[in-house]
């Protein structure tokens, strides 16, 4: 539904220009919802803005439902833009416009008629649970409400993509949760394709189908929302994730350890378990079959699009035979076994 | 008190509000438009044209950088070509109209410059074009700063109109300088100040007013 196809966007020219998207390729099919992640200045919100030429791309191609966007005239464009509903992080909703009529709004643009566009509008406002707000200006509404008008006005015109440019995160977490929500009913009931940037990997866990990760311009990674999180493939993929699992060691167990294993050392190792090996009772096993205790440091289950995801920081006590055996056991299991250090045994 | 002084200060009152009136009227139609331009042409704006609005912002500069009381009668050729004469109290009130064109202009701009850039992007990413986010997001959410502008040009306009005496023009402020000040008649001048203190009172008031009666930010 949405196809970027070699994107660039460089800002200036000469030595001063800053390139802000290289050669960005990415397909989001029909009725997924995209999340592209990245840290502030990784160039999320030039990449959203490229989508409906916001930014116009300095090279490359933008195609929405087979019409290729970057090929336009400014008359074509603005006709395309009615496929591709947008909202933003500060709502951006007309403050001298009530919330009916900032919903009407894209609809007065197409000039449809006052009849035509409150059977539109009306149903919205029901669906978004803004029925009783219609008369009231948005400085009288909540954050999570004024998103919920800018929802529906993004819909007003029957769009089949929507954009959402880090929409939650001026959100507090629980009306985060409600508008990620109402933004997955939207996607399931109307089958409308989402496209997201966010910095926050709540958002992707909860809603995404799809992850995108930007670093300095570059889509560095392009996942399965479930394998970003059991996998990730780049080190600044594995930050995020232990940003968001907060899966850390103990910094008095950080200070102790040791890079080399020595005469008297335990190994820390960190497991990280999905799929069929969640299940299997691998501690106990590796206590009665080795004879090692294993000491659980830090330890968090969580459940990402119906998949679960363990993780432990456990130290592995026992000799050096029966620990190098353990660690070979755990690595013939189905899950990531990472040798953490190495820390003294205590006397 | 007496009845003719009074007749005066009423016939130099309602001299007043017909000069602010005109051109407060015609300065509004023309520099609100102005002011539109201005800020719309600017660099990186919905119509960046960056030499029409160099140019433009050197004239209104040039319009609101000569003093009034020689715009006055520097421009009485012009006055003449539109009034068909130079002196009374229509010939006052177009370089006052003149001289208020860029001051409109200007507080316009300044308060479309106070509109969030994301309000205009929101329109664009809806299909919106330049003319409907001039219409339908800068002048009504710029309304509150806009009637703002205007209260400060009328009050301006009061103020400046003391001058139009020069041409003929009359008014309290003319009032003020001959029965007041020419005559050493210190309650003329009393009263004419007190009425153009209790004006300008009345119209900040109704500025305000719509002011708040208009914006809902």
């Amino acid at each position: 539904m949405i196809s970027l196809d070699n994107v660039s966007k460089t800002y200036g020219s000469g030595p001063g220009a800053v390139q802000a998207l290289k050669d960005i390729d990415l397909q989001v099919p029909k009725g997924t919802i995209h999340g592209v992640i990245g840290l502030s200045g990784a160039g999320k919100s030039t990449l959203i803005r490229c989508v409906n030429l916001l930014e116009r791309p300095t090279a490359g191609r933008v195609i929405i439902d087979g019409q290729e966007l970057t090929a336009m005239d400014a008359a074509a464009l603005r006709q395309a833009r009615h496929q591709c509903g947008m909202i933003f992080q500060h709502f951006n909703l007309l403050t001298n416009r009530t919330v009916y009529d900032n919903v009407a709004l894209p609809l007065e643009l197409m000039g449809q008629s006052r009849q035509a566009i409150r059977e539109r509008v009306t149903p919205l406002l029901e669906m978004t649970g803004l029925a009783d707000k219609t008369t009231q200006y948005p400085a009288q509404l909540s954050g999570g409400q004024k998103q919920r008008v800018a929802i529906a006005r993004a819909l007003a015109s029957r769009p089949k993509v929507l954009l959402c440019d880090e929409a939650t995160s001026a959100l507090d977490p629980q009306t985060t949760a409600s508008i990620l929500t109402l933004l997955q009913e939207i996607n399931q009931q109307l089958g409308l394709t989402i496209l997201l940037i966010t910095h926050e990997m709540e958002v992707v866990k909860t809603i995404c189908h799809r992850v995108g990760l930007i670093s300095d311009g570059r889509l560095v990674e392009d996942a399965d929302v479930g394998d970003f999180f059991t996998s990730p493939g780049t080190q600044l993929g594995r930050e995020f994730l232990n940003d968001f699992l907060k899966l850390e060691a103990p910094q008095a167990l950080i200070e102790r350890l040791e890079p080399e294993a020595g005469a008297n050392t335990h190994p820390v190792v960190r497991l990280t378990f999905s799929g069929d090996s969640v299940a299997t009772p691998l501690i106990s096993r590796l206590a009665r079959e080795h004879g090692i205790d294993v000491s659980i440091l830090q330890a968090k289950v969580e459940s990402i699009q119906g998949r679960t995801l363990g993780l432990m920081i456990a130290e592995l006590m026992g000799s050096a035979s029966q620990t190098r055996q353990a660690l070979a056991t755990l690595e013939s299991f189905d899950l990531q076994v990472e040798v953490m250090g190495h820390v003294q045994r205590p006397d | 008190m007496s009845s003719a002084l009074i007749d005066l200060v009423w016939q130099s009152t309602l001299e007043t509000l017909y000069m602010v009136a005109v051109a407060g009227i015609l300065s509004t139609l023309i520099g609100v438009p102005l002011g539109v331009l201005l800020y719309v042409t600017r660099p990186r704006q919905i119509l960046a044209q960056p030499i029409i609005n160099t140019l433009l912002g050197i004239v209104t500069n040039v319009g609101r950088s000569v003093p009034f009381i020689i715009l006055l009668v520097a421009i009485i050729p012009f006055t003449r070509m539109i009034v068909g004469s130079s002196i009374g109290t229509n010939a006052a009130a177009v370089p006052l109209t003149i001289a208020a064109i860029p001051f409109v202009a200007r507080l316009v701009e300044g308060a479309l410059n106070e509109v969030s850039p994301g309000l205009v992007e929101a329109a664009q990413s809806m299909g919106a074009t330049p003319m409907q986010i001039i219409m339908k997001v800068l002048l009504p959410e710029a309304r509150g700063g806009i009637i703002n502008g205007l209260t400060i040009t009328v009050v301006a306009l009061v103020s400046y109109s003391a001058m139009a005496g020069a041409v003929g023009g009359g008014g309290l402020g003319d009032l003020g300088i001959r029965y007041g000040y020419n005559r050493f008649n210190p309650t003329v001048m009393l009263i004419t100040v007190v009425v153009l203190v209790v004006m300008v009172q009345l119209f900040q008031s109704l500025g305000d007013y719509l002011v708040r009666k208009s914006d809902h930010k």
